[in-house]
């Protein structure tokens, strides 16, 4: 169970893997998420569902490299398999809930940020396959790291920016929001995915827009399933749990700056478990964690 | 061996100051000889209180006369026919309240030490290699139980017994419910004990499927309806941990005792090799007086923090298990009863720095029985600390109720099922453990699984 049948480097270190998960594939929607470890001692860790085919019972997972069990995830090649994967958690967007003749009538602008992308393209695809035609803001630092372009392109009228302008529009995605609402184009929902700080932003300026927005939130996990607390977060003025009410919210609700700040909990931590999976026996200071 | 009847066979010990340094168990058990000892104490009454005061009625003076003869064998058939877990409940069962709390010999001296009789069988029975028997044919009937904690474990074990063919579906990636992810190590080994229990249920025949969350990955009704299974069992306990809803819960330090102890048990972040975080923190205030708070506290400690108990009442109320308050105070274990906290302040980057309290006294007794605390106006101080565990009960996940239709739960979010049977409110559906009965105890999950199994097996059987 849960081999890897195909591995994909999308950018210098972001990977692409479909995995054999029966159950997962078969249930899974949109905005749902599982937990995968990479081996009998592994973390769980956390990743948004890219696709999913439930007749072959394959779903697709995007993930970078950022700390030692990513790092150790992304040695896995084509035949291996991951020790566990547990899915699909979380509440699907509120998209795959409405009339699809209500979601023709909407004006929907996604914005994709770095990893997030892939999310992204799991609800586009699934509008694209019930006719309803969406804008996509799709960001990244700088052309190399631009990732799955065709497939986005090919489920939404995409917009790519760059920070450094070396493809597209330059500027960040917020820019770009700007951009285009300039250009006379007008959304009545935004759904950002990407790195916090990038959701944040984005909710400041859809707020000064009026423009409802609903994010991804990405918290540190455990279980997933609701036992822990440990992916508590801020909306309005209730603490949820992220990996059971969400991982979608109301982003003019959330509390970006207390959600970012969770995220440092283990910081130095998982910098020193990334340089010793890295380097092994070879790790000889500057991780800031050891003598 | 010339011994004072009225006082126990002292159990040995780790040394406070040693354990409270490792994860190793702290409780060494009887040998022979004490074991031996201990059992000459039993009175072997006629009515014997002590069965009454058991969960699930062991014959507690008859596996007790077994090992006076030196009979372990005899004396663990005694035990199996009414525990499937015994050497877990002579670990963690709340002896003083139950079997030991009505013992003849405890009204002039010392009760039967009972618990650690049942452990000494349980442990001998395993070195002896003696093992459940497995049925002899199957039956060709389908039951899927939801959970591996006792009361799944308990009731798919039975169910494999009579015939059944059994698969456990379990939402975690290692099979133990809370005997895995909450119980530490220090009071239950996890190889030595848990995985051998795991393991007899396995050799019955018993399928375990890890990574299956009900309700998720799949469903109920399609458990029953396309994946062939006569009846379903769920089992899967009160996990939803509560938090205060205090200014500053959220800052950085601030867990629920469940994530802590998961962290520590589950994935072993104790250990130093561990690929799984935990905060080392200096002062850790623990909010609680239960079971779970004195094991989040004793992990903390362990961890190397200075360790505090915040609790609302007072010693007596405790809800823990008497050992544990015991083993927690020998170890270093700080107590700061009839103590609330208020709020909790963090520092410019969000960590926790200290926590506000507020003295209590213990008014009139409520309906319940129990004196309610009341706040002691302007009693309002400080406890500096780097890390604050939140151990204030929990209750059933939400996730199974809220996925199949027809299954009635209660205004507290518990399963509604039938004490004499475990049914539930939808057909062919049983339920048992802390999933019905909201947290409560080893045993009494146990003993729910057990129940559970026989009504399933005499509804199966009837169709
Ligand atoms: C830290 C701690 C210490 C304790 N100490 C003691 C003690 O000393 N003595 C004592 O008697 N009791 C103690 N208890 C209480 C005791 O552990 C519980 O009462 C008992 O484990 C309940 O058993 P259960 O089988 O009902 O549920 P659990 O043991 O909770 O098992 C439920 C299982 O179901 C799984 N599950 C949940 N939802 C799903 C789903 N949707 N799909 C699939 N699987 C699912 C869970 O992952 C879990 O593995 C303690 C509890 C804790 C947390
Ligand atoms: S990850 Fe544990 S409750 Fe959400």
């Amino acid at each position: 169970m849960f081999r890897i049948i195909k591995k994909e480097q999308l950018a210098p270190n972001i990977y692409l893997m479909d995995v054999e998960a029966e159950r997962i594939a078969k249930h899974a929607l949109p905005g749902q998420f599982l937990i995968v470890r990479v081996d009998a001692d592994g973390e769980r860790i956390p990743l948004t569902i890219c696709d999913y085919d439930p007749e072959k019972g394959i779903v697709q997972i995007v993930f970078q490299v950022i700390g030692g069990e990513t790092y150790r995830m992304s040695l896995l090649e084509e035949g291996d398999s991951f020790h566990d994967m547990v899915g699909p958690l979380g509440r699907p967007s509120d998209l795959t809930e409405l009339p699809v003749e209500e979601l023709k009538n909407k004006k929907i602008c996604f914005i994709a940020g770095g990893v997030g992308t892939a999310p992204v393209y799991c609800q586009l695809k699934w509008l694209k396959n019930n006719g309803v035609d969406v804008d996509c803001i799709q960001g990244a630092r700088s052309s190399d790291l631009i990732i799955l372009e065709d497939e986005m392109a090919a489920v939404s009228s995409l917009h790519v920016c760059t920070d450094d302008g070396s493809k597209g529009i330059k500027g960040n995605v917020c820019v770009a929001l700007q951009q285009l609402i300039d250009e006379g184009h007008s959304f009545d929902r935004v759904v950002a995915i990407g790195p916090m700080i990038m959701m944040k932003f984005v909710c400041q300026l859809t707020k000064e827009l009026g423009i409802e927005t609903i994010v991804s939130m990405n918290p540190i996990m455990v279980d997933g399933t609701g036992m822990c607390g440990a992916c508590r977060l801020t909306v309005g003025s209730e603490v949820k749990f992220a990996c059971v009410d969400g991982p979608e919210f109301d982003g003019h609700q959330v509390n970006f700056d207390e959600a970012m700040k969770r995220m440092t909990l283990y910081k130095t931590e998982e910098g020193r478990l990334y340089l010793q999976a890295k380097e092994g026996d070879s790790h000889h200071g500057g991780c800031g964690m050891c003598d | 061996m010339t011994m004072d009847m009225f006082k126990r066979v002292p159990v040995r010990e780790q040394d406070p100051k040693v354990r409270a340094t490792n994860f190793n168990e702290v409780c060494l058990g009887y040998n022979k000889e004490e074991a031996e000892a201990e059992a000459q104490r039993c009175l072997n009454c006629k009515k014997p209180f002590c069965v009454q005061g058991c969960p699930v009625s062991i014959n507690i003076p008859g596996f007790i006369a077994k090992l006076k003869d030196g009979d372990v064998e005899g004396a663990y058939n005694v035990i199996s026919e009414s525990s499937a877990l015994p050497a877990i409940c002579g670990r963690v069962c709340p002896q003083e309240t139950q079997c030991e709390g009505k013992c003849v010999r405890g009204i002039k001296g010392e009760a039967v030490s009972i618990g650690k009789l049942e452990r000494y069988v349980a442990d001998t029975a395993k070195e002896m290699g003696l093992k459940p028997q497995p049925a002899a044919e199957k039956n060709g009937k389908k039951v899927a139980v939801i959970g591996s904690g006792p009361a799944g474990l308990t009731c798919a074990g039975d169910l494999a017994k009579l015939g059944y063919d059994v698969t456990i579906f379990e939402a975690l990636h290692k099979a133990g419910g809370v005997l895995v992810y909450g119980i530490p190590e220090f009071r239950l080994p996890k190889d030595a004990v848990v995985q051998k229990e795991i393991e007899n249920v396995k050799s019955l025949g018993v399928k375990i499927e890890l990574d299956c969350v009900i309700g998720k990955s799949t469903t109920i009704d399609s458990l029953l309806k396309e994946e062939g299974f006569d009846a379903v069992f769920i089992g899967s306990g009160a996990g939803l941990p509560r938090f205060m809803h205090i200014p500053g819960e959220q800052s950085l330090g601030v867990f629920s005792a469940n994530e802590y102890l998961t962290r520590s048990n589950l994935m072993q972040a104790f250990k130093d090799e561990s690929r799984t975080p935990i905060m080392k923190a200096k002062k850790c205030v623990v909010v609680g007086g239960g079971n779970v708070a004195m094991d989040a506290a004793r992990t903390a400690l362990r961890l190397g923090a200075e360790t505090h108990i915040v609790y609302r009442r007072s010693d007596e109320e405790l809800p823990a298990r008497r050992e544990e308050i015991e083993h927690a105070k020998h170890e270093g274990v700080i107590f700061n009863l009839l103590t609330n906290p208020t709020e909790i302040h963090a520092d410019e980057n969000g960590w926790v720095k200290s926590i506000t309290c507020v003295k209590m006294e213990l008014g009139e007794p409520d309906e319940s029985g129990r004196r309610s605390p009341v706040v002691i106006p302007g009693s309002e101080f400080e406890i500096e600390c780097d890390c604050v565990i939140m151990s204030l009960g929990t209750s059933p996940n939400p996730l199974i109720a809220s996925t199949t239709e027809g299954l009635e739960v209660n205004r507290r979010k518990c399963i509604v099922a039938d004490e004499a049977t475990g049914m539930t409110s939808k057909e062919n559906v049983y339920a048992g453990g802390d999933a019905v009965t909201g947290a409560a105890t080893v045993i009494l999950a146990m003993g729910a699984g057990k129940t559970a199994a026989k009504g399933i097996h005499e509804y199966l059987s009837d169709e």
